[in-house]
């Protein structure tokens, strides 16, 4: 019981935690590009843009950061005996990531929210640009200590304290696995933000076509290529993020694709269905385009990809008798729902830009798609850590450390406090959030500010974002 | 020094820093309704510290995972062990995040109310929680042998827990008021001090008084306990002159230092326990069990050497940056801190 509900707890705080983000970090990185734009052309309408989706930006940073409090802390709390296994590698990057990344936002954010009417404007906007690249430090770090729980390089196993033990930092931080995580989860957190930016312009070119038309159709094209390139390379990396992880977490990919048996020439499922239960011994129904996932996996038409059942065996000679199948219908349904919202994205994004070049203002269908296109890399991202965390199952650490071993020695009755208590206050400030975001888009931008001051050059200083 | 002695030292600072800094943001979070009387006073109360409170908040969050980096053993039994204190101060900070970056971006006065009691209460309960959760952990609270907590929540709230509890929220309130004094002006400024002045008798007495507790159950008295001791009691004494005398500034950085002497004297007696058990010393769960390799020690040594220093700069450059003090009208304000890389505007080159 204490074991599921702390599954559930990280899951449930994870999950929310990372809905926020992917658009903080992408967001940041639009924002900061609006702002330079502006800097360099000295068109007010960058500054407009630069002000109002920055605006957004806030909104969702600090919930992202009140809910980020928590990811520092549950793994003691909660998963006490694996903190006590992996401490001495994965602690190493979370305290990182606190003191080179986490400082660097929280300080200029703080500059460049309240720091409009105090500095040049060169300067005001080097202290995005520092909220942006202290986000992917942060991304980095927590990427690479994610990516040692898949895939533990730079490590032994020490007998004599049964714990793991740090070979090589550096190992850790370069792992593969960390590098091609941090490239997918970068792109994607891009693709999220501009995915929001395109919902929320087409929704305001089609409701309120007369009002600010220059300022949505602008961002509309902005966050419509950023969704593109962004989603396309997201894909990319996919590609090969899925070709290491079969060779280094064959289990997973195979659950990803349930392919019972190792099979030369698989063909890629596109639907299958086994039955209710959580991992069936085979399918019932399994439709496939031939010999598609070993060109996807090999490069080779013919070559062979390891299957469950083969997998399973080998596990249970080498770590003894056990299931070590995740749980199928989950690591093939998150697998499929993720590309499902990817292609989503690039094709909105193609049929969106083609709309634009024609001259052509969104109408109902791309409005309510583009709307939806917010969504659609939000449920994408949650799939994917679904996949890539449930994959691993029953592991914690790959290979090492059992999930069920990790968990703290706790009474149910505590973590259903704990639950409890998070769940109703996370909902309670979605709603929140939800709130001020629709109150922030219905409002629509403001005009460009006055200026309240200059520098001794005669620059211009504007009203700050604060309060 | 060994290498897990200095980072004994090392996490003693970041919470010292954590406390001092984050200190005042509860002080001026518990102290928004008897500060600013009207939305608009609260407001103000709250741009004094709008830039900075996100980056205070930071040194906690470096601090948790440095433990957990340093010491795995001892973040393991701590936040498991405080499970429920600690998930109390989470959901406090979470909603106190909310309160104040949320509370000024939709004006309804209800709206603005009710964020307003919510950042006075997640305010003052971390604030007492904190106070209660060191003196659990230099106390004495129950391990087994394998350096497990095996009490409950009760079993974290006793006598000496409280009032160490109480002497955290006393003194963060004082140490609030000081810098509410220090950085507003009008009437915000004046009431600070007010409160200031009658604060700080009780503080006297509950830090005093903890201090004397903590020296005295010491399972060895050290010099170091003693001097820290010492500093934090000259200190909290010397703020009453400097109060009476307008000085501002010097009271702040009293409260700072008493904070910092009560860190030390905690951190000498705890040492060489990460955590003290009340099952007898031979539960201790000591530094040298509960820390990590020499060779993660030395990463994080190389890194913490490397990035401390910038992170001071920078974060002491924000306070510059916004070191004139805050109106009742944001307009009114001096504006101008900075001037590096400004030019003239192109039009009129």
């Amino acid at each position: 019981m204490t074991l599921d509900l702390a599954r559930w707890q990280f899951g449930i705080t994870t999950v929310y935690h990372f809905i926020l983000v992917p658009i903080t970090i992408g967001l940041a990185g639009f924002v900061a590009l609006m702002q330079t734009r502006w800097v360099k052309t000295g068109d007010p309408e960058y500054l407009r843009m630069t002000r109002f989706w920055g605006k957004i930006l806030l909104i969702n940073f600090a919930l992202g950061v009140a809910t980020g409090i928590v990811q520092e802390f549950q793994f003691g709390m909660a998963w006490s005996e694996y903190s006590r296994f992996v401490g001495d590698i994965f602690g190493a990057p979370l305290a990182m990531e606190a003191l080179i990344a986490f400082f660097i936002e929280s300080t200029f954010l703080g500059l460049w929210i309240f720091g409009w009417d105090r500095m040049p404007a060169r300067l005001h906007l080097a202290t995005i640009w520092l909220v942006f690249i202290g986000t992917m430090i942060s991304a980095y770090f927590i990427l690479a200590a994610n990516a040692w729980m898949q895939y533990p390089v730079g490590a032994k196993f020490n007998e004599a304290t049964g714990r793991a033990e740090l070979d090589s930092f550096f190992d850790v931080i370069t792992s593969k696995t960390a590098l091609y995580a941090f490239g997918h989860t970068i792109t994607a957190a891009i693709a999220t933000a501009g995915a929001l930016i395109v919902g929320i312009s087409a929704w305001k070119r089609f409701r309120t076509p007369d009002r600010d038309t220059t300022f949505f159709t602008r961002s509309l094209k902005w966050g419509l290529r950023g969704t593109l390139v962004a989603a396309l390379a997201t894909t990319i990396v996919g590609h090969f993020f899925a070709q290491w992880m079969t060779k280094v977490q064959p289990m997973k990919m195979a659950a990803a694709e349930a392919l019972y048996e190792t099979t030369d020439g698989a063909g890629l499922s596109l639907f299958a269905w086994g039955g209710l239960e959580s991992t069936p011994n085979d399918l019932k129904i399994n439709i496939e385009i031939p010999r598609l996932l070993s060109f996807m996996a090999t490069d080779s038409f013919s070559g062979e990809v390891r299957g469950i059942n083969d997998l399973q065996a080998e596990y249970e000679k080498r770590y003894g008798p056990g299931n070590y199948v995740p749980v199928l219908a989950v690591t093939y349904w998150s697998f499929r729902t993720m590309m499902t919202m990817a292609f989503y994205l690039i094709v909105m994004s193609l049929v969106g830009l083609f709309m634009l070049r024609r001259g052509r203002a969104p109408g109902k269908i791309f409005t309510a798609a583009a709307v939806f296109g917010i969504f659609a890399p939000l449920i994408a991202n949650s799939a994917g850590w679904l996949f890539t965390e449930m994959g691993r199952q029953p592991w914690v650490v790959q290979g090492l450390l059992k999930t069920a071993d990790g968990v703290s020695p706790l009474g149910a009755g505590t973590i259903w406090t704990s639950i409890t208590g998070f769940t109703l206050l996370y909902a309670a400030l979605a709603v929140a959030e939800l709130f001020l975001i629709l109150k922030a888009v219905r409002h629509g931008p403001d005009p460009a500010p006055e200026p309240i001051g200059t520098t001794p050059h005669g620059e211009h200083l504007l009203p700050t974002l604060g309060y | 020094m060994t290498l897990v002695n200095l980072w004994f030292v090392l996490i003693g600072v970041l919470f010292t820093g954590y406390l001092v800094l984050e200190g005042f943001d509860f002080g001026v979070g518990m102290l928004i309704h008897p500060a600013g009387r009207t939305l608009e006073e609260r407001r103000q109360v709250l741009r004094t510290i709008g830039p900075v409170w996100d980056g205070n908040e930071v040194w906690l969050l470096t601090a948790g995972g440095s433990i957990f980096a340093a010491f795995p053993e001892w973040y393991a039994t701590l936040f498991s062990g405080y499970y429920l204190a600690l998930f109390a101060i989470l959901m406090c900070l979470i909603v106190r995040v909310m309160a104040i970056e949320y509370r000024n971006k939709h004006d309804g006065e209800a709206w603005r109310r009710r964020w307003d009691i919510g950042i006075a209460v997640t305010s003052a309960l971390p604030a007492f929680l904190w106070g209660v959760a060191f003196a659990n952990i230099v106390g004495g609270s129950p391990l087994n042998d394998k350096g497990v907590y095996v009490g409950g929540f009760w079993d974290l709230i006793h006598p000496y827990a409280v009032l160490g509890g109480l002497v955290t929220l006393l003194l963060f309130a004082l140490h609030g008021a000081h810098y509410l004094a220090l950085r507003a002006t009008g009437p915000v400024r004046e009431r600070a001090n007010r409160i200031a002045a009658r604060l700080w008798l009780p503080t006297l007495v509950v830090v005093a008084a903890f201090a004397v507790w903590t020296l005295a159950e010491a399972q060895t008295l050290r010099v170091v306990a003693v001097v820290g001791a010492a500093v934090a009691a000259l200190a909290l004494i010397s703020v009453f002159p400097m109060q009476r005398a307008g000085r501002e500034g010097w009271a702040f950085g009293l409260t700072s230092l008493t904070i910092g002497g009560a860190m030390i004297m905690l951190w000498a007696t705890l040492f060489p326990n990460a955590m003290v058990s009340s099952n007898g010393a031979a539960t201790n769960l000591t530094l040298v069990d509960a820390a990590s390799t020499h060779t993660t020690l030395v990463v994080m040594t190389v890194v913490a050497a490397i990035m401390t220093p910038i992170v001071l700069l920078y974060q002491a450059w924000t306070y510059w940056v916004f070191r004139a003090r805050v109106t009742a009208a944001p307009d009114e304000e001096p504006k101008l801190a900075v001037s590096w890389l400004s030019r003239t505007p192109k039009g009129e080159r």
